[in-house]
């Protein structure tokens, strides 16, 4: 712990860099593919193209993506808009599927009786369906976060900073405590977000846990 | 023949699925096991084939012990049915139809050969056989099922409520082809169902079983209406038992009345019913004299006839419900070829009935 | 600056450090990897799906291998057993393990439980059961963990350049040492092109093995039609 104890300022500066990194592509991401998976939802067309490129976009290892980044960008390789660029990137190729996959879940019969009552298409969306679709999404999120903070940690590799330094500096002076104490960290952090995520969505969906409660005393 | 003797299944969480049961299920005749959920008839079945052991007593088929023999080897002597045709899905209908066989190592040919054999059995046309199950309807997947079951010509065929999954429309086709088959083949067939109507259309006899797995009546369907043993029986029976056991009770002797026939054009009687009928005497409805007043009869004015009694195959239900159902208050009564014979009234059938009881037949 | 110069310039294709070599060299750890997680995790994984014994760990891991930083894990077992070919290799099986378990374990416990009741029923031994009826069925869920677990071992063997792997890594930590992008670009999109096409023989390799119907068949109605999963787990990704 010797080592903890004298890099402790080190360690939280790290953490608030990793989550500085890790967060706001899940936000931004978020954003993003719920109208995507909306249109991958609504038409067959879209749902195969927006899959697949999906797909293809999370098929390119971080490492790659980290440096070819600035190409397409025009930014310098060591941007820290790179990092979240990426990671934004794989948030949005997994939820696209999820959000389709959520809107597809949510019973004919609700969204036919929201029609019949007079809704919107927009209106239904935003009150009916989206709503109904929250826990599917909020488990997606939580997997994308997961990833996200874990996927930081490649950055390092060529520079970048976060958690993933303790890994590069632990190897190259020899530390393994550094290493131990770095991957206990990542879980760590991975474990709160995912946490705070799954505490986020049952807030969020009350009337999931009145059926969870209503089914365990039936 | 199957024969259960003094057999005891206790599971162990200590719930008694079945409880001392001794049973003959008849070679060549079609046995029910019926009974609420939870009463056994499922698991009873699942030991004839040892996919249960029972916990106590021994099952013969045949007069050998099944403990005595080899699990799978028994199996593939034994055709089995199951509720969700647990068809395998990775498997085209003809290679599903063939699997006991080529577990048996049948080649492949002749295995295949077999199968599309027993597809047209069972009412499936040749070009499903290289469809996959997904592509098939629930009836269909059902029919496959059995022709499945039936592939290596197994003495014993077991069914698990092979129907409940389907629509009445579709179920009531597959168990009249059930019957079909088993007028042709013959087999020693235990079949499971909850639904006490199936058990006593298909059943040579019917075991009703209650919750506990205790076995409350044993009897041909026509005596579990006429007479339930006990409450539970009577309960489980339903309701109308009285009028669905008249379908067990002969209509031989049933006198069958005069009734006065018209071509379409000919002139009809005023004031009375009168059966229009065809060049062959099939009847194609009634002429209500009195609304009509004499002219010639019209094939607009008609009157829909009810159900038909079928002197040749007929039970008292069935003249009893051709005379119910009829506008005019008489049943038609036909031959095979569904030509009108006569008509009869309903109180012809009940008199009929009275002797019958006089007589002391179970009604 | 020229971007994709390096890339296309005929001298840095061949030799023992060109690409060609490094391509087979990223191919053969992938390779390697691959083999020794299918012959650990299909057996396990079948067991487990079988026997419906340990399911939770089967799960646990699939779960913890997406939080698991693998670079850590990398330098960590590069530190402990060395920098060769062992201590990376150790990694990289560690990594494809859990996808191609889940898969196996979620895919032989996916059988409809009536199938595997009928088989029995009909006189099958548990081998049979077990190779003729449950892994042919579990087999678009087995492949799909396979697809995960080589887009994580391709993207893993990249990062494992940093503790002196060879490979297509090499260019990217190569160039980065002396500043010269334009490797580091051709590293990426080799990279990047091999992970593509390798997902892409793999679902064809998946198309041609799975039996059709396990498939939807649109436009034919039928109470079970429907798609299967393609991969038991999409997201497992953590490279």
């Amino acid at each position: 712990m010797n080592w903890v104890l004298a890099n402790l300022e080190l360690i939280r500066e790290l953490t608030v860099q990793h989550l500085g990194f890790s967060l706001p592509p899940l936000l931004i991401g978020l954003l993003i593919a719920l109208p995507l998976g909306w249109l991958a939802n609504r038409t067959r067309t879209g749902r195969t193209v927006l899959i697949n490129l999906a797909g293809l976009l999370f098929t390119i290892p971080s490492l790659a993506l980290f440096v070819l980044l600035p190409i397409v960008l025009g930014t310098q390789i060591l941007n820290p808009v790179n990092v979240i660029v990426a990671l934004t990137i794989y948030t949005v190729a997994l939820l696209v599927r999820t959000v389709a996959d959520a809107l597809a879940a949510v019973p004919q019969v609700v969204v036919n009786a929201a029609t019949a009552m007079g809704f919107s298409p927009l209106r239904r969306f935003l009150a009916v369906e989206l709503p109904m679709a929250v826990p599917v999404i909020v488990a997606g999120l939580r997997v994308a976060a997961v990833s996200a903070i874990s996927l930081v940690t490649v950055g390092s590799v060529i520079g970048f900073g976060g958690l993933g330094r303790m890994f590069t500096d632990g190897f190259q002076r020899d530390i393994p405590q550094e290493i131990t104490v770095g991957i206990v960290l990542v879980l760590a952090l991975a474990l709160a977000v995912d946490g705070l995520l799954l505490v986020f969505g049952r807030v969020l969906t009350p009337w999931a846990r009145l059926r969870e409660t209503a089914g365990s005393t039936a | 023949m199957i024969e259960f003797r003094a057999v005891t299944k206790r599971f162990p969480d200590g719930t008694t699925a079945v409880d001392r049961l001794d049973l003959v299920a008849g070679a060549g005749r079609i046995t029910v096991f019926v009974g609420p959920s939870g009463c056994g008839k499922t698991t009873s079945l699942r030991m004839v084939n040892r996919m249960i052991e029972p916990t106590s007593g021994s099952i013969l088929v045949d007069g050998t012990d099944i403990a005595s023999r080899d699990p799978a080897q028994l199996r593939r002597g034994i055709g089995y049915v199951i509720q969700q045709s647990g068809l395998f899905p990775h498997r085209t209908i003809v290679d599903n139809v063939a699997t006991v066989p080529m577990l048996l190592g049948w080649n492949k040919r002749r295995a295949r050969a077999r199968a599309v054999e027993l597809m047209e059995l069972v009412g499936l046309t040749p070009e499903l056989a290289k469809r996959y199950p997904a592509q098939l309807s629930g009836g269909q997947q059902q029919r496959v099922g059995v022709a499945r079951a039936l592939a290596a010509d197994p003495p014993v065929l077991l069914m698990d409520e092979p129907f409940s999954a389907v629509d009445p429309v579709v179920r009531t086709s597959l168990q009249d082809e059930l019957l079909r088959l088993q007028s042709e083949l013959g087999k020693t067939v235990v079949f499971v169902t909850h639904d006490i109507d199936e058990a006593v259309k298909l059943g040579d006899k019917v075991a009703v079983f209650r919750t506990g797995g205790v076995l409350a009546q044993y009897d041909e369907p026509g005596v579990l209406l006429s007479r339930p043993a006990d409450g539970f029986v009577d309960s489980f029976v339903g309701r109308d038992r009285g009028y669905r056991g008249l379908s067990f009770v002969s209509s031989d002797g049933l006198p069958i009345g005069e009734v006065v026939t018209v071509r379409v054009g000919q002139p009809g009687p005023a004031e009375v019913w009168t059966l229009v009928v065809d060049e062959e005497r099939r009847p194609l409805g009634w002429f209500d004299g009195r609304s009509a007043g004499g002219g010639p009869v019209d094939a607009d004015d008609l009157v829909p006839g009810g159900s038909l009694y079928d002197t040749g195959s007929g039970s008292l239900r069935a003249a009893l419900d051709a005379a119910l159902s009829s506008p005019s208050g008489r049943g038609v009564a036909v031959d095979d070829e569904g030509r009108v014979l006569g008509s009869i009234g309903a109180d012809d059938v009940l008199r009929a009935l009275a002797d019958a009881r006089r007589a002391g037949a179970a009604v | 600056m020229n971007y994709f110069g390096w890339l296309f310039d005929p001298a840095h294709w061949s030799g023992p450090q060109g690409i060609a070599a490094r391509l087979v060299e990223h191919l053969g750890y992938t390779a390697l990897t691959l083999l020794i997680a299918i012959a650990v995790a299909i057996p396990l994984g079948a067991w487990i799906g079988h026997s419906g014994r340990g399911g939770f760990l089967v799960v646990g891991s699939a779960n913890g291998l997406r939080a698991l930083p693998t670079l850590g894990l990398l330098v960590l077992l590069a530190g402990f057993i060395g920098i060769g070919l062992l201590g990376p290799l150790v990694a990289l099986v560690i990594l494809a393990i859990p996808p191609v378990l889940a898969g196996t374990y979620a895919g032989v416990r996916n059988v409809d439980p009536a199938v595997v009741d009928a088989a029995v029923g009909m006189g099958m031994r548990g081998r049979a059961v077990l190779l003729r009826v449950e892994l042919p069925n579990a087999l678009p869920l087995i492949i799909g963990g396979i697809r995960s677990a080589v887009l994580q071992v391709i993207s893993t063997a990249t990062i494992a350049a940093y503790v002196a792997l060879g490979g297509l890594g090499r260019f990217i930590i190569d160039g980065l040492a002396v500043r010269d992008y334009p490797q580091m670009i051709a590293g990426s999109i080799l990279v990047a092109l091999l992970a593509i096409v390798a997902d892409l023989v793999l679902a064809g390799l998946q198309k041609l093995l799975v039996s059709p119907g396990l498939r939807a068949v649109p436009g034919r109605r039928g109470p079970r039609a429907v798609p299967a999963p393609k991969t038991a787990d999409p997201a497992a990704r953590a490279a």
